[in-house]
């Protein structure tokens, strides 16, 4: 009388399409979360001018290259626009993935988490399928956001070439896996999206300030180096620099950049699954 | 299979170590019936349910459905059932179809069959014509009714309902019942449903048990539980404060007497015949029957008997149930 087929994926897919569903079919929320990236960028990046700064408050008798030198002593680029256009790239994806956990809390009050549990779909499937979809969502964002950093004038490095583009993805993948599982993971057993609020605003400020995504850490005071040596962001940013804007690939670095990633996310996203086998049902 | 299809053995939920939600409950339901569980909201109901369909796990005891353990064998079980649970779960921002399409897709049917069956549920249920609406444009009745389709997709042998009519009006309630009697009339399903609606497990349930305070007080038949409490039902009351009791004994057929609240509830033989004799053996003492009325056995009736309190007149005990709903709610929320 009942058909069952073995493919654990089925479900997952299924989840996932949910999820991504009630994003882009609702074309005024998918217009928001497409625009809010690009006014930060186009207003942060365009307002907070370091390079405008230090070139148009040169005392007398300062060479304009002594500026530009200044500039890549401290950003690895004369462009300050371009350095933080990137780390926009991060930013986007924090913001995505820190609401992935709210999913949850509104499922389970709603019932639907309820009525998913009783169906024979994989417990890790419901967390993996709402990490998925916040991936594929950021990773839509970051594309957008790319292209307009493009058009505001990103300037990329000589040395670019597309394969460069595979890496950028490649490692912010990691970061939407590691981030989507962190905030899931914290959402796992609630039942108050107010808590999830609090946690969410708890967790943004330092990930995104204690980073380099905005400023670079070796300016940074010595009791916040170690804490932003520690962010994923940090890691994250520093590979797509290095892949899309600075002049020369520091290759040890990049390795380093990639393997702290990959452990991240996989570390967290376990966990995350794990304590979905655990706490999902009880 | 011995003809059970769910066999319930001290089934036990206790929330946060000291709220017991269901208490060593023992029960059977039969292939091919509808069986009801009837009791006040916080009686454990729900918790019951969310044991057998393998959200919740048991504290203590064990429950086996369709065969197969619901905690050792969970997945076995999940297969093989159906759920309509309290809530509306379907998603707001889908269509109706849409909606049963990923319920199919949740227990891995293959697109060719889901596609065909979405649409039989949907002719089923009525809902053809909003097939392709958002569910958030849906009445009440129309999103019970496709939870209803959403629990059948994977042709259970088992649809569990958890308080399918709460919330809604009497034609639509009368609606579901049909969809309900359906069910089991043309396609054989055992059905496992909840409610406190008197009427409503009068009206479907093949077996009932009595559920309160997380025990089952009684299990059986409409009808036998119903014809255990042994002739009709004299209700009075009287221009007197003493205990009449005595009086109302004595006189012929009648079998036993309570006093609750000030009415006298009396068990009679031949109800109608034996009025006429209460009345006048009272009026013989001087005293004057203010009100009077006769009724054939009810569930209410039922209810009263093995509770002490009356489904429908519980205004005394409302906030006691009010607390421990709210108390058990947060339980469950929190596990």
């Amino acid at each position: 009388m009942e058909e069952v087929s073995g493919n654990p994926l089925h479900g997952l897919w299924a989840l996932t399409i949910r999820e991504l569903k009630k994003w882009y079919k609702e074309p005024f929320v998918f217009f928001i979360s497409i625009i809010q990236p690009v006014i930060w960028m186009g207003l942060f990046g365009k307002a907070m001018n370091i390079s405008a700064i230090i070139t148009n408050n040169l005392p007398p008798g300062v060479p304009q290259w002594l500026a530009d030198q200044m500039m890549k002593q401290t950003f690895g680029t004369s462009d300050y626009f371009s350095y933080m256009a990137v780390g926009m790239l991060s930013f986007v994806t924090l913001f995505t993935t820190m609401f992935s956990g709210m999913s949850i809390v509104w499922d389970r009050r709603l019932g639907f988490l309820n009525k998913v549990l009783s169906t024979p779909v994989a417990r890790s499937a419901i967390i993996f399928s709402k990490i998925l979809s916040a991936t594929i969502r950021s990773l839509v964002q970051v594309s957008i956001i790319l292209i307009f950093a493009f058009l505001l004038g990103l300037q990329l490095s000589p040395s670019f070439t597309p394969i460069n583009l595979l890496g950028v993805y490649a490692i912010l993948f990691l970061l939407c896996i590691g981030l989507s599982s962190l905030f899931l993971m914290l959402a796992i057993r609630s039942t108050r999206w107010e808590t999830q609020m609090a946690i969410v605003n708890l967790l943004n400020l330092p990930l995104m300030f204690a980073s380099n995504a905005l400023f670079p850490t070796d300016a940074m005071p010595d009791w916040l180096k170690p804490i932003a040596n520690l962010n994923p962001i940090t890691y994250t940013t520093d590979a797509v620099r290095q892949l899309l804007i600075f002049e020369t690939i520091n290759i040890n670095q990049l390795m380093l950049d990639f393997t702290y990633m990959c452990i991240f996310s996989a570390a967290i996203a376990s966990i995350s699954i794990i304590l979905s086998w655990k706490y999902l049902s009880k | 299979m011995t003809g059970n299809i769910i066999e319930a053995r001290e089934l036990t939920k206790v929330f946060n170590g000291y709220l017991t939600a269901v208490d060593h409950v023992t029960f059977e339901v039969r292939e091919g019936e509808i069986f009801g569980f009837l009791g006040p909201n916080g009686a454990g109901k729900t918790t019951t349910i969310n044991m057998l369909i393998t959200v919740l796990k048991p504290t203590e005891g064990t429950a086996t459905v369709c065969g197969h353990d619901i905690v050792k064998e969970a997945s076995m079980v999940r297969r093989k059932i159906g759920v309509v649970p309290q809530e509306y779960t379907a998603d707001e921002d889908l269509t109706g179809y849409e909606n049963i399409i990923l319920c199919a897709d949740l227990y891995g049917i293959p697109r060719e069959i889901s596609k065909k069956r979405a649409n039989e549920l949907l002719e089923l249920v009525q809902l053809t014509k909003f097939k392709d609406k958002k569910v958030e444009t849906y009445s009440g009745g129309m999103r019970r009714r496709l939870e209803l389709a959403c629990g059948l997709i994977n042709r259970p042998r088992i649809l569990f309902l958890d308080e399918p009519t709460l919330g809604l009006d009497v034609q639509t309630r009368a609606n579901i019942w049909e969809y309900i009697k359906l069910l089991k009339k043309e396609y054989g399903m055992t059905l496992f449903m909840t409610t406190h609606y008197l009427e409503e497990a009068d009206a479907l349930c093949d077996r009932i048990a009595i559920i309160d305070h997380g025990k089952i007080l009684v299990t059986g038949s409409p009808d036998e539980l119903k014809s255990k409490l042994g002739g009709d039902i004299i209700t009075l009351s009287v221009n007197e404060d003493r205990n009449i009791s005595g009086i109302i004994e004595k006189v012929e057929n009648v079998r036993e007497v309570r006093r609750i609240k000030g009415e006298y509830r009396i068990k009679v033989k031949d109800g109608e015949l034996t009025a006429p004799l209460i009345i006048e053996a009272l009026r013989n003492e001087g005293i004057k029957v203010t009100r009077l009325s006769l009724s054939k056995p009810s569930l209410n009736d039922v209810y009263l008997e093995y509770t002490g309190r009356s489904m429908r007149d519980q205004e005394e005990s409302v906030e006691d149930f009010r607390v421990r709903r709210i108390a058990l709610r947060r339980a469950r929320r929190r596990r």
